[in-house]
């Protein structure tokens, strides 16, 4: 448990970081492309929460949860919008969306 | 869908594992509680709200071609290997195995980084109203006669 080196940490979070980017970019459903946002805050939290175990601060899980906070505020509204635009269009698929109705 | 969920729950409690290894157990149990209990059980609701057939699924696999994600994968991996080479190539330093309890962190919390708990309040109080905007169905104020005229 003592001999972990801060690179491994930042290297599991990258590798995170990337799952969810390749995800958010081949995924059309926008369910998906959600969920894939949310991995990707958390990788950016786990780099956070490395940095901060690396100089024993409190910093980095202050930070954590403030990005917590972030992401439970942007899947609620990002819910409702995919609700809204299922009920409009029909479908989940985000082309579908690409048309201005003002 | 409900299958990307529960590998979703699987992927938020590794990570928790992760940061209680790490030396944040509060963090840890924050991610249990918030991300594996909250946000995905509101994924979830939506989901059984939209009500999902089977064609759902077969379009999804119509959609992931390999054509589709081989572009993306290739970039993002050139990436991964540029961050893993300046992560490497930079000496070597152990992360200490002490702990930061979770009273320093209400203490920081509520010391020098109250502006920002402040600003966590009113961000989630604009998504509740967010939400509720977006959500509430609209009333149409069409006559039935040329309701039934459009279709």
């Amino acid at each position: 448990m003592n001999s972990i080196p801060i690179e491994a940490g930042l290297l599991v979070a990258g590798i995170l970081f990337m799952l969810g980017l390749i995800s958010v970019l081949i995924r059309r459903n926008i369910i998906f492309m959600l969920i894939s946002v949310e991995i990707m805050l958390n990788a950016a939290g786990m780099a956070f929460i490395v940095a901060g175990s690396k100089w024993m601060q409190t910093d980095g899980q202050v930070m954590f949860i403030f990005i917590l906070t972030m992401a439970a505020a942007e899947v609620s509204v990002g819910l409702a919008l995919i609700l809204q635009i299922y009920h409009q269009l029909k479908t989940l698929d985000s082309d579908a969306a690409n048309k201005m109705n003002g | 869908m409900v299958h990307a969920l529960l590998y979703l729950v699987v992927s938020f409690l590794a990570i928790a594992v992760v940061f209680y290894i790490l030396g944040a157990p509060f963090i840890a149990a924050l991610e249990v509680i918030v991300y594996a209990g909250a946000i995905v059980v509101l994924i979830i609701f939506v989901i059984m709200m939209l009500n999902l057939k089977q064609e759902s699924v077969e379009q999804e696999e119509k959609w992931l071609t390999k054509k589709v994600w081989i572009g993306p994968a290739i970039l993002c991996t050139i990436l991964l290997i540029e961050l893993a080479y300046i992560l490497t190539t930079s000496d070597a330093t152990v992360l200490q195995d002490k702990e930061v309890d979770s009273k320093a962190v209400g203490m920081a919390l509520y010391g020098p980084y109250v502006i920002g708990v402040e600003l966590c309040g009113l961000l989630l109080m604009s998504g509740i109203v967010g939400a509720y905007h977006l959500g509430r169905q609209k009333k149409k104020v069409i006559h039935r006669f040329l309701e039934k005229a459009e279709e």
